[in-house]
């Protein structure tokens, strides 16, 4: 598209603005991850490494780390199956309350974490009189993880048109061939940006985590208690700041995936592969 | 696009199916709540060997195992002398610490005096048996058979330690000190400080307010300031709001006040000696004091639970919680006055009983320990007391 | 081997085709089957908790015991309306929510295009992982930083200082500065997401046809990612809407969150926390109905 030169201008000064606001406040946070002093004092008395050592010596720090990671792997997993189960539903077959289930898929995000763990809570704890633990916070998280699943995988349904379904079973596959090699490898990059969004989304949840852990601490439990201590307060800085740097991965690979344009090319070989099989 | 019809399909019948059914189960059971029985059982006679495990709820700190800091711990070694695997789960609250006790799922916890009374009311807790744990005998008699553990001569629980709400000001901005409270509570002085004053974030902050107008406004007739009729506590509840428009901040975790004293954004209010300890140490001029009219405070008990599964561990961790090393070293790495007498001469820091005031009857005889207000009065004017939801309404009044 | 269907038919159909066959022509049974484990969960599970917690709000604490009191009555809703603070922290939370959505939306807008229109594809790659980094940080963190950063002796009053500024007092300002910051990246992927979908001869057609960049984006882009905007805003406003965390760091001030929180820990008052959590509920929903409407679902 054609700028002209006043709105170029004004536009990279915008993304600059936005850029500086959004990166200034992590810099302060691993300007302090260095800092010496305990009480985050600034500007910062002096530097050290002294804090990334103590985090790695950190029990809890790795355990709660390790408990998110099981976690989110786990809500992942969850929440893939039940929002793929409902976005195939939804994208192709036509029934009674059809548009309600994106409505009623986004709930769980949309409405507070207070409410959602205050609902669960009370449902965990008297209706089904089970003890709070890793099984309640992972059934918690995909709830809510299922939307950016679904969302995902049903957006890609919706640009694959159902006749390449069509002509599948029109050449003798039936409908588990279909679906494995027609509509699963369509889908396949769609679900694994869904998956990754929902890891982030479950790795850093407190809210609703609050309501629904037992004794078990994910990462923001552990911060959430530790940002009270002051001799914890540099190493959560550290943590942080770890973090955000391992993450940059996990977002690439989401975004490279959810660029794929046109699935045709793809198809077309899956349909060859599928009527090639004995 | 395929021949689609719409079909009248499984899945409308599907959601009216599953609604109706939980409703049914909504409208049959959810009568589970009842299972604190309202009768004591008895205490334990003796104590068995360890279950291997211990489940207890405790105020940060008071529990270190050393995945804080390595150097202290006290934790591993009870674990390796009795086998109890320890499972701490840290309460931030009292209110915490009782929601958690009521899931039924831990055998203990280090209650506030403003969490003990619900808990035994809600029978939540068992009676304890202080003959089985050999280091109470060593425990300040002050501390014994108080109103927050002791109910009708049957004790509840091992005292832990004590500590007061101390009123704490910057040397360089307050002049001259402090000796009220009317530094943070009179309309006329707060306001030399407006916008930095801060108060402990927390209903039971009302009682401060009420210690206050016991003293200076006597017509009120404030004796307990736990227990305010109607027109002592909306006096109270007027105090604080008017109050609240000199405060900066609340805070409600003690590393918000040594952050918020140090960066200057508060200059005078409630504070624990821990925090002036921490703000002393990174020379920040300050100084606290324990105003003319007394002062709130608060007085710890382990508590035991009623749907404990591992008794005996729990009598073994309170034994050893209270044995005069470990004592010492809680109350020096928290910050307050032990239980056992004996471990004054134990602590590092030579006069950290000194300090905190751990032999000092006197000195706690002006503060007024935390207690969860009830409707009962217990006195003559009966059953006209504000409870502690309506210390919450009140306080979200005075918030605001 | 010769392509099924063609031919003499195999002897035995495989497992996978005879359970095929059961569901064939049957639609019903195929939706079902779909449906069956989320739909369970989220209706019967999900809804079903809501439904409940809800039907608390109905019950009220008993005087005496404080214990929960099963009768049906509007008590904690009378309280709630006739009192004045809970009415105003409403008010309050809804506000700060909406002036919240709307910075979002200003300071995303630009990047956004910037990414989908402007940026080559590497720096487009750039740009979205330097924008979805920070929803990786914790948030508990960033809201602490944010404490520091606008505390007396803090940074910006640092900053500020040398030019004779300093931080403005204010708790909505710092809530409102805070939280405009946190839900920044879920306003941006939507919106750029959108904006990518805005086909580019669009854009150029407009210009031949002698509309100046204002015109353009007047009446071409805007109209074109207002639905992506309001699926943005369904984040930030719900996040703003809920949250008891930042307010509670950041400022004295309290949020329906707060209010909600103390009451369900502190007072064990589940009655009329639950009442009080009806109201960012009830607003959600419509808000989520008239986003819908928008078309802002399609965009998520």
């Amino acid at each position: 598209m054609r700028l002209s030169r006043r709105a170029a201008i004004l536009l990279r000064v915008g993304t600059g603005i936005t850029l500086a606001f959004i990166y200034i406040p992590l810099i302060v946070i691993a300007i302090y991850a260095f800092s010496e002093s305990r009480l985050l004092e600034w500007p910062p008395p002096g530097l050290t490494l002294d804090w990334f050592e103590k985090a790695f010596e950190n029990e809890g720090a790795r355990n709660a780390l390790w408990t998110s990671g099981k976690v989110g792997l786990a809500a992942t997993a969850l929440a893939l199956l039940l929002g793929t189960l409902a976005s195939i539903a939804v994208a192709r077959y036509r029934f009674f309350g059809r548009e309600t289930i994106s409505f009623l898929v986004i709930l769980p995000i949309a409405l507070p974490g207070i409410v959602t763990g205050m609902a669960l809570n009370a449902t965990y704890t008297q209706i089904l009189a089970i003890d709070l633990g890793l099984f309640t916070i992972v059934t918690a998280h995909a709830t809510f993880c299922i939307v950016v699943v679904y969302n995902n995988v049903i957006a890609r349904l919706r640009r694959m048109s159902a006749s390449f379904e069509e002509a599948s079973a029109d050449l003798g596959a039936h409908p588990w061939q279909t679906f494995r090699f027609v509509t699963l490898p369509t889908m396949r990059t769609a679900m694994v940006a869904g998956a990754l969004l929902a890891f982030a989304l479950s790795f850093d949840e407190i809210i609703v985590t609050t309501f629904t852990a037992g004794a078990d601490q994910t990462l923001p439990i552990w911060i959430f208690t530790n940002l009270s201590r002051p001799n914890q307060l540099p190493i959560v800085n550290v943590v942080a700041v770890i973090v955000i740097l391992l993450s940059a991965i996990p977002v690439y690979l989401a975004h490279r995936l959810t660029r794929e344009e046109s699935i045709s090319p793809r198809g077309g070989t899956a349909i060859a592969e599928s009527t090639a099989v004995p | 696009m395929s021949r689609l019809r719409a079909h009248p399909a499984w899945a409308p019948l599907l959601i009216v199916v599953g609604l109706a059914l939980f409703m049914l189960v909504l409208a049959g059971c959810g009568d589970d709540d009842d299972d604190g029985d309202g009768d004591t059982t008895a205490a334990l006679t003796e104590v068995g060997p360890g279950e291997g495990e211990l489940n207890i709820i405790c105020w940060a700190g008071y529990c270190e195992d050393g995945s804080t800091d390595p150097a202290v711990d006290w934790v591993t070694d009870f674990e390796n002398e009795t086998g109890c695997q320890v499972n701490v789960k840290i309460g931030n609250t009292s209110d915490e610490m009782v929601t958690l006790m009521r899931t039924g799922q831990y055998d203990g916890v280090s209650a506030s005096g403003d969490a003990t009374g619900r808990l035994i009311e809600g029978g939540d807790v068992d009676p304890v048996n202080v003959d089985l744990v050999p280091n109470y005998a060593d425990i300040f008699p002050a501390l014994k058979d108080q109103p927050h553990n002791t109910v009708d001569g049957v004790n509840y629980g091992i005292p832990h330690g004590r500590g007061a709400n101390l009123l704490m000001y910057n040397t360089e901005q307050v002049k001259p000190a402090p000796t009220s409270w009317g530094a943070v509570f009179d309309p006329a002085e707060a306001s030399k400080q407006t916008g930095k004053v801060t108060a402990y974030d927390s209903p039971i902050y009302i009682a401060d307010a009420a210690l206050y107008l016991r003293e200076h406004n006597p017509e009120l007739g404030i004796e307990n300031v736990y227990e305010l009729d109607e027109e002592q506590f909306n006096a109270a509840i007027d105090l604080l709001k008017q109050q609240r428009q000199n405060v900066g901040e609340y805070w409600s975790d003690y590393t918000k006040e040594v952050e918020a004293f140090a960066n200057g954004d508060s200059t005078i209010g409630t504070t624990w000696q821990v925090i002036t300890n921490l703000l002393q140490d990174e020379d920040a001029p300050v100084e606290n004091t324990l105003p003319e009219e007394g002062s709130t405070g608060w007085s710890d008990t382990w508590m035991l639970s009623s749907e404990a599964e591992h008794p005996n561990c729990m009598y073994l961790w309170m034994d050893h919680v209270v044995s005069p090393e470990v004592n010492a070293q809680i109350a020096e790495y928290f910050g307050e006055a032990p239980a056992n007498e004996k471990s004054c001469a134990l602590t590092e820091v030579k006069n950290h009983c000194e300090i905190f005031h751990a032999d000092d009857e006197e000195f706690f005889d002006q503060i007024e320990y935390w207690t969860t207000p009830t409707k009962d009065c217990g006195d003559d004017r009966g059953e006209v007391c504000k409870t502690y939801d309506e210390w919450v309404q009140g306080w979200t009044e005075v918030k605001g | 081997m010769e392509a099924a269907g063609v031919g003499e038919r195999p002897q035995r159909r495989s497992a996978g085709r005879r359970l095929a066959d059961l569901f064939h022509g049957r639609r019903g049974a195929q939706v079902a089957a779909f449906l069956a484990a989320p739909l369970t969960w989220l209706v019967v599970v999900y809804l079903g908790s809501l439904a409940i917690l809800f039907v608390t709000a109905f019950w009220h604490l008993d005087d005496f015991t404080g214990e929960i009191e099963r009768g049906f009555s509007f008590e904690n809703f009378q309280t709630l309306i006739e009192q004045d603070v809970y009415r105003s922290i409403a008010g309050r939370t809804i506000g700060v929510a909406a002036l919240v959505t709307v910075t979002d939306a200003l300071l995303a807008f630009p990047i956004a295009f910037y990414m989908a229109k402007v940026a080559s594809p590497r720096v487009q790659g750039l740009l979205v992982v330097a924008v979805l980094m920070p929803l990786w940080s914790s948030y508990l963190v960033k809201v602490y930083a944010w404490r520091t950063i606008l505390s007396e002796e803090g940074a910006l009053n640092w900053a500020l200082g040398p030019i004779g500024l300093s931080t403005p007092d204010g708790d909505i300002f710092r809530l409102w500065l805070v939280m405009s910051y946190l839900w920044l990246p879920f306003m941006v992927i939507p919106i750029y997401a959108g904006l990518e979908r805005i086909p580019d001869s669009l854009l150029s057609a407009s210009q031949d046809l002698g509309a100046g960049p204002g015109t353009t984006f007047r009446r071409v882009i805007l109209p074109l990612a207002f639905p992506a905007v309001v699926a943005g805003s369904i984040f930030t406003f719900s996040l703003t809407l809920g949250d008891f965390i930042a307010p509670q760091l950041v400022s004295s001030t309290q949020f329906i969150g707060n209010v909600v929180y103390t009451n369900v820990g502190i007072a064990n008052n589940l009655p009329l926390a639950a009442a009080f959590a009806a109201v960012p509920v009830i607003v959600m929903i419509l808000y989520l109905l008239m986003a819908r409407r928008l078309g802002a679902f399609e965009q998520l």
